[in-house]
């Protein structure tokens, strides 16, 4: 498994498109509907077998966006996976039966950003006290917000 | 001692006991200071010094302050059990003191059965050990005390043979004969037999006084004191002292059993100075022990006790026996 | 929730533990809700978030030139290899070259705080199971006293102990002053010779061994899949440091061994540790004998918020710290703050292990295993 050929390979997915550059990370844009299908192709016939990170960011008007980021360690490759949730959309498929350690990383996109993960085991707060109000995360959310008790 | 022999026995006894005690809780206050100073020096670092020259006050100040301090009391504890649990624990552990003479006539009661009576009573401790941690309402500290039960019940059976040896070397239970039978030579000289059975009298000793690498009950990573974590004040002194005074109880035993006990150079009234020298030592020998080594987890310690320290004890008893038999010429 | 209740023996015999917050083993503020049958641990709930200060907001709100000192913050122990993944990840968008000599001194102080960290590491573990009270705290004094040597050679170099404000974006802040490198030679000598010492004491100790091996495995599957990374992943079997495998600042010219252990076990993530210091002292050795002259910034001086500017992109800069693999991803959007910081902690990762080795061990083996997982929340809470 090269990463010529995982891109090759990728490409040929439903609903991903690669990027052109960079050449490393691979870059690989999935359609909402096909994230889950993405995530269990990367580890099945890529090899990426490790997982480093799962994390959203706010485009504000474009919505969220969620970037996963796995590994294949033995062929040195990088595969980066982003799905854009859309404007106004806050609802993902969870990818916890593909890779175990998306269960605390997709918390705390929950947590931070308000992404409601489908399928996920066990959907709570992970970082913030379970009565917070808000997501902090989110561009809409200043920074001097204020939320009794705490300051 | 003229004076002395001829006031009745009662009051003889009091007097005994009451200089004993005094003297007893004096030496453990300032044990307390050796094991930290001691403990300090294998970690390279200086220990109690500012309290006192060199710190020697330290006992009187962590006395004074745990006079002052607040009696807590739980609100959900089980109050008459709770407030008992220090008293009874701390009996026994003074009462093994009883029967160990100091020097050939000086003890408070010397009884036939010196060694059964001392092992009886020290394992009377448990039913403290566990009052206090029931009485506590609190899980830590009972789960920690059913460790403590678990633990001493099994090591008590290897500490008796162990101790045993000695016994019946000298051929006799009585604690001022088994130091006169040692007048030729230490036990613990005795080739092999007298080595392994120090060896396992210290082993044993260490585990049934819940010390480091045995003291699991107190773990304070996880148990966070153990049975001990609601007592404050002077009952938390009371249990400290109580622990002590078992630790330099057992040291006694062993400078007696296995080190001649008040044998030594120079004049007769030397010999509690050098009996208390060489408790010291056994004391310090456990001690560098506790600053030595991680602990182990309850379950592999009790399975060292009945899978290593009984069978192995029972052996070496037997092993005792035929040597005793084979050197004794057949009259 | 109190733990003061009245215990219930009817039925079955589960109780409800709280490790709590505040604990002596929780290596910083941790709460673990274990439900016991006996000794034995049936469930975990990892309670953590005690220590959040949202890294992740503040470096939307802080400049490029204001945020590496708060980076520190995230695995304090270890502030160095903090710091340095969000300026790596800044200078990878900017195309920032960074001077020869600038790389080497972050290899010698990344190095150097690797050495700090596992002596910490060692010192805290073999407390949390030998006791305070007990032979684990002789080792810890041990261990701090040779941690208090790295940390003079901190202080004389940036001025502070635990949290630098060493790594900026181009380079590094402060050069080496006089008579250091001698300092820092003598210093890696007596921590090798000590941590000969460290391990004749522990390495064939029974009790060790017995607490140690076979305890807390941790598959070579479920390592990669939870994405545990350092210590324990090479304990289980992976070979993979980032050193290695994506080398950053200069690492490609140093020669060290990367250890590797299949057991999966605490043992086996301890001796990877101790090979590490070791290797560490190597390469330290290595900086310091071929440290060339040049500037140690190719944008010194820095002197107003507006000075560093990141056009748009994105970048994920990966460290190898002690802990594992420290990551920062990075939005740019062509201003002096960044518009989006992912702060990839190893800590948060290797904790998020936890439950799945937990179950089935018993109430001492919890305290085992968290202490050769070694996590530190300032990176786990961000």
């Amino acid at each position: 498994m090269t990463p010529e050929r995982a891109r090759e390979l990728l490409a040929t997915v439903a609903g991903v498109t690669v990027a052109a550059t960079p050449p490393a990370p691979i870059v690989a844009q999935v359609l909402t509907e096909h994230w889950l299908d993405a995530a269990r192709y990367a580890k099945a016939t890529l090899g990426c077998t490790y997982f480093s990170f799962l994390t959203a960011i706010d485009w504000k008007a474009d919505g969220l966006e969620i970037v996963v980021w796995v590994d294949n360690l033995d062929a040195k490759l990088s595969v980066q996976l982003r799905t854009r949730l859309g404007a106004g959309q806050t609802t993902c498929a969870s990818i916890v039966p593909v890779y175990r350690g998306a269960n605390w990383m997709e918390r705390e996109c929950f947590d931070m950003f308000g992404v409601q993960f489908v399928g996920h085991p066990d959907p709570r707060r992970i970082l913030l006290a379970d009565d917070w109000q808000g997501h902090p995360l989110l561009k809409s959310y200043a920074v001097d917000t204020p939320h009794p008790p705490y300051r | 001692m003229s004076g002395f022999s001829s006031l009745p026995p009662a009051l003889q006894a009091t007097i005994m006991s009451a200089a004993v005690l005094g003297a007893l809780i004096g030496i453990l206050a300032y044990v307390t200071l050796l094991e930290r100073k001691f403990a300090a020096r294998l970690q390279s670092r200086i220990g109690p010094y500012r309290v006192g020259p060199h710190g020697l006050l330290q006992p009187i100040a962590d006395g004074v302050k745990l006079l002052l301090k607040e009696d807590l009391i739980p609100a959900s504890a089980d109050r008459p059990v709770f407030n008992l649990a220090p008293i009874v624990f701390l009996v026994p552990c003074l009462l093994i003191f009883a029967t160990i003479p100091f020097a050939p006539g000086i003890g408070v009661a010397d009884l036939n059965a010196g060694v059964l009576f001392f092992l009886a009573i020290s394992s009377l401790e448990i039913v403290g050990l566990f009052m206090a941690g029931w009485g506590s309402n609190n899980k830590y500290a009972l789960l920690s005390a059913m460790r403590a039960v678990n633990q001493i019940i099994s090591y008590d059976l290897p500490f008796l043979f162990s101790a045993l040896v000695p016994v019946m070397l000298a051929g006799s239970l009585r604690l001022s004969d088994i130091a006169a039978a040692q007048a030729g030579l230490w036990f613990i000289a005795y080739p092999v037999i007298g080595q392994l059975a120090f060896l396992a009298f210290v082993i044993t000793a260490v585990a049934a006084e819940n010390r480091a690498p045995f003291d699991i009950l107190e773990a304070e990573s996880e148990l966070v004191a153990g049975f001990r974590v609601e007592y404050s004040g002077m009952k938390f002194a009371i249990i400290q002292l109580a622990e002590y005074a078992h630790v330099l109880g057992t040291s006694f035993l062993g400078a007696l059993l296995f080190l001649g006990a008040w044998a030594g150079p120079g004049p007769a009234w030397l010999g509690p100075v050098w009996f208390l020298f060489k408790a010291l030592f056994v004391f310090l020998l456990l001690t560098w022990v506790r600053w030595s080594f991680v602990r182990i987890r309850v379950d592999q310690i009790l399975r060292v006790s009945w899978k290593l320290m009984l069978p192995a004890t029972l052996l070496l008893l037997f092993a005792t026996a035929a040597v005793i038999v084979w050197r004794t010429p057949h009259a | 929730m109190p733990d003061v209740r009245a215990i219930d023996y009817a039925g079955s015999e589960r109780l409800t533990m709280n490790m709590g917050p505040q604990h002596p083993s929780a290596h910083g503020v941790f709460r673990a809700i274990l439900t016991l049958e006996g000794e034995t641990v049936v469930g975990v709930d990892a309670v953590i978030g005690y220590l959040h200060r949202c890294h992740e907001k503040l470096a939307e709100n802080l400049a490029y030139v204001q945020y590496p000192t708060i980076a520190s913050k995230t695995d304090y122990v270890a502030a160095m290899s903090s710091e340095l993944a969000y300026v790596m990840a800044a200078e990878q968008i900017a195309k920032v070259e960074v001077p020869k000599r600038a790389q080497y001194l972050r290899v010698l102080v990344g190095e150097l705080q690797r050495i700090a960290s596992h002596c910490l590491w060692l010192g805290t573990w073999c407390m949390d199971m030998g006791g305070a009270l007990g032979g684990g705290a002789t080792i810890f004094l041990y261990c701090i006293r040779e941690r208090e040597l790295v940390l003079d050679l901190f202080e004389a170099l940036v001025g502070a102990r635990l949290l630098y404000g060493f790594h900026q974006v181009g380079g590094v802040r402060y050069d080496l002053p006089e008579g250091w490198t001698d300092l820092c030679r003598r210093t890696i000598d007596l921590i090798d010779s000590r941590v000969d010492e460290y391990e004749h004491m522990l390495a064939d100790n029974p009790f060790f061994d017995m607490r140690t091996k076979g305890v807390g495995v941790i598959s070579r599957e479920l390592a990669q899949d939870v994405g545990i990374s350092g210590p324990l992943l090479r304990g289980s079997g992976v070979d993979f440091d980032l050193r290695r495998a994506y080398p950053y600042s200069s690492y490609e010219d140093f020669e060290f061994r990367v250890p590797v252990e299949t057991a999966g076990d605490c043992y086996a993530r301890y001796h990877v540790r101790m090979v590490e210091f070791r290797q560490s002292a190597r390469i330290v050795r290595q900086v310091l004998d071929g440290l060339p002259e040049g500037p140690i910034s190719s944008r010194p001086g820095v002197k107003s918020l507006a000075q560093v500017k990141v056009p748009k992109g994105e970048a994920y800069a990966r460290v190898e710290g002690p802990r594992g693999e420290v990551g920062c991803y990075l939005v740019a959007d062509g201003s002096n703050k960044p518009y989006r910081m992912k702060w990839r902690g190893a800590s948060f990762s290797n904790l998020s292990v936890l439950p799945h080795i937990l179950v089935g061990a018993s109430v001492a083996d919890v305290v085992a295993i968290m202490g050769s997982v070694d996590p530190v929340f300032g990176e786990v809470d961000r």
